[in-house]
């Protein structure tokens, strides 16, 4: 049994995003999120019957968004494997809905950590063989990969800049981006020294947000409001929670949970309109593009430099502006399917890329170790 | 000799005791011979529960490097150290400047106590001459 074309996004929405004052709550963020994604796709909320949602939060996160938003679901799926959770839920919505155990399935997510705290909110457990020697979660574990990245294939810091020049870079397109301003290699350079050799500027931001997506039946989502985002193929994969257990520092589950998803949708890199990688770190992305078969393996720091992956470049990559200048709370996987859903639709203004048809949007969660990959087609890709 | 992994007690607590002896315990499958970091009760290459600690040699190459800077006080090193009876782990380069820390430099085990814990770092091998 495929999944291929089985299920489709039919409504997707942020909450208010950035900075959203004091006393607001991540299920505030969820409800509002929510509400708009059901005006989206001209769904009630009596019509969801699957609940899909992780949170640094809560402990049970789907009692409590359920809870909050009066939804009483027959299908409950709280996995939570860091930011790469959301893209997951879709799969696993996409096959409870093929097999029967819901029709109408809501992701949703909501974080307050800028409002509450400044500082990402994690629910993590200390790591017995690693806190000892005290990295900075996450980013350390990132930093140790670019250092690994740069020892055996010679990417450079410049070429990491890079990577966040073009989130900057499309981010300037987009009013809903967090960081607007120009940015210069040499300023991410620059910046402050965090876990080296990623500074300040490799990481991504701390900001307020959330997201709602929605989930139906192929056949259900023909007869709603918006055109329908059909999932033709997903792929998950994680090898290791610590990073100092991660076999290759330069390869991460990618290089197995894009092939499945590929294979699904019988589908490659080339055929690929937009891509939305999960870019936490200015690294993710140059390892997601070699993962996914964008690139040879080694050759992603060239492959992100002289504007290649900016807008009007050869790939059209993280066209929000990714984690690192468009918005970035705790968790970013479902603010990545929200944007392809709307490429898909032609809803993105200046970062609308023309003649969308296929997306590919690939979550990563803890360090470096859940790997998500999904494809989304537009109904001419049926 | 290699003593039975079930016999001499919860795996984090043997990693432990070899610490404060000063030495660097790890495991080794008597199914698949995988060096085993960290202790475990079940191997994760082969998943045979037959297993037994040995003493590590204690030499090893740095593998990742990474210097975690602070506002307050001075940088400090986290480094990922491979083995070379074949395992990885965490842990931190000591005795030279967090930023000459290089990925391929040649390090030996060493105890210091952390916390109230002994834990296990390394320290560059000098560079000898020939002979």
């Amino acid at each position: 049994m495929s999944l291929r074309a089985g299920a489709a996004i039919v409504g997707v929405a942020e909450s208010d995003l950035g900075e959203v004052g004091p006393g607001f709550t991540p299920l505030d963020l969820i409800g509002q999120a929510t509400s708009r994604a059901l005006d989206d796709a001209g769904l009630e909320k009596v019509d969801v019957d699957g609940l899909f949602s992780a949170s640094a939060y809560y402990h049970m996160p789907t009692l409590s968004v359920g809870e909050y938003l009066g939804i009483r679901p027959r299908y409950s799926d709280a996995t939570n494997m860091g930011g790469s959770s959301f893209v997951s839920h879709l799969f696993h919505a996409a096959s409870a809905i093929n097999a029967g155990f819901c029709e109408v399935a809501l992701i949703a997510y909501g974080s307050t950590q800028r409002s509450a705290s400044g500082r990402l909110v994690s629910g993590s457990e200390a790591l017995p063989y690693e806190a000892p020697y005290k990295p900075r979660y996450p980013v350390s574990a990132y930093a140790l990969a670019a250092s690994r990245h740069m020892h055996e294939y010679g990417t450079t810091r410049e070429q990491l800049a890079e990577v966040a020049v073009a989130a900057r870079e499309w981010a300037k397109l987009n009013p809903k981006a967090f960081m607007r301003d120009h940015l210069s290699v040499e300023d991410v350079i620059d910046s402050r020294m965090v876990s080296s050799p990623l500074s300040i500027l490799d990481c991504c931001l701390v900001t307020d947000g959330g997201g709602a997506a929605l989930v139906t039946s192929a056949e259900r989502a023909r007869y709603l409001a918006k055109a329908p985002a059909y999932l033709l193929g997903a792929g998950e994969a994680h090898w290791h929670r610590n990073i100092s257990q991660m076999p290759d520092l330069t390869t991460s589950a990618a290089a197995e949970s894009g092939p499945r998803a590929y294979e699904m949708a019988r589908l490659g890199p080339e055929d690929m309109d937009v891509v939305m990688l999960y870019d936490a770190f200015t690294i993710n992305t140059v390892l997601f593009l070699e993962d996914l078969g964008f690139c040879e393996k080694g050759e992603g720091g060239p492959f992100v430099s002289g504007d290649r992956i900016s807008p009007g470049g050869e790939l059209a990559v993280n066209t929000n502006g990714g984690g690192l200048s468009y918005n970035h709370p705790g968790m970013y996987g479902l603010l990545l399917l929200i944007e392809a859903v709307r490429q898909l639709r032609g809803e993105c203004g200046e970062c609308q890329v023309a003649d969308t048809n296929l997306a590919l949007v690939h979550g990563n969660g803890g360090v470096l170790s859940s790997q998500v990959t999904a494809i989304l087609g537009s109904e001419e890709t049926l | 000799m290699a003593e039975d992994v079930a016999a001499v007690g919860a795996p984090a607590e043997v990693y432990r005791s070899y610490l404060k002896k000063g030495k660097l315990g790890f495991q080794r499958c008597r199914g698949c011979r995988s060096a085993i970091f960290y202790p475990r009760v079940l191997c994760p290459v082969c998943g045979s529960a037959s297993f037994a600690w040995e003493e590590s040699g204690g030499g090893g190459t740095v593998y990742a490097t990474t210097a975690v800077y602070h506002r307050d006080r001075e940088p400090h090193n986290v480094a990922l150290v491979d083995l070379e009876e074949g395992f990885r782990m965490m842990s931190r380069i000591e005795g030279v400047p967090v930023e000459e820390v290089e990925v391929g430099m040649e390090v030996a085990f060493a105890v210091r106590e952390e916390d109230g814990e002994p834990a296990a770092v390394f320290v560059p091998v000098a560079k000898t001459g020939e002979g």
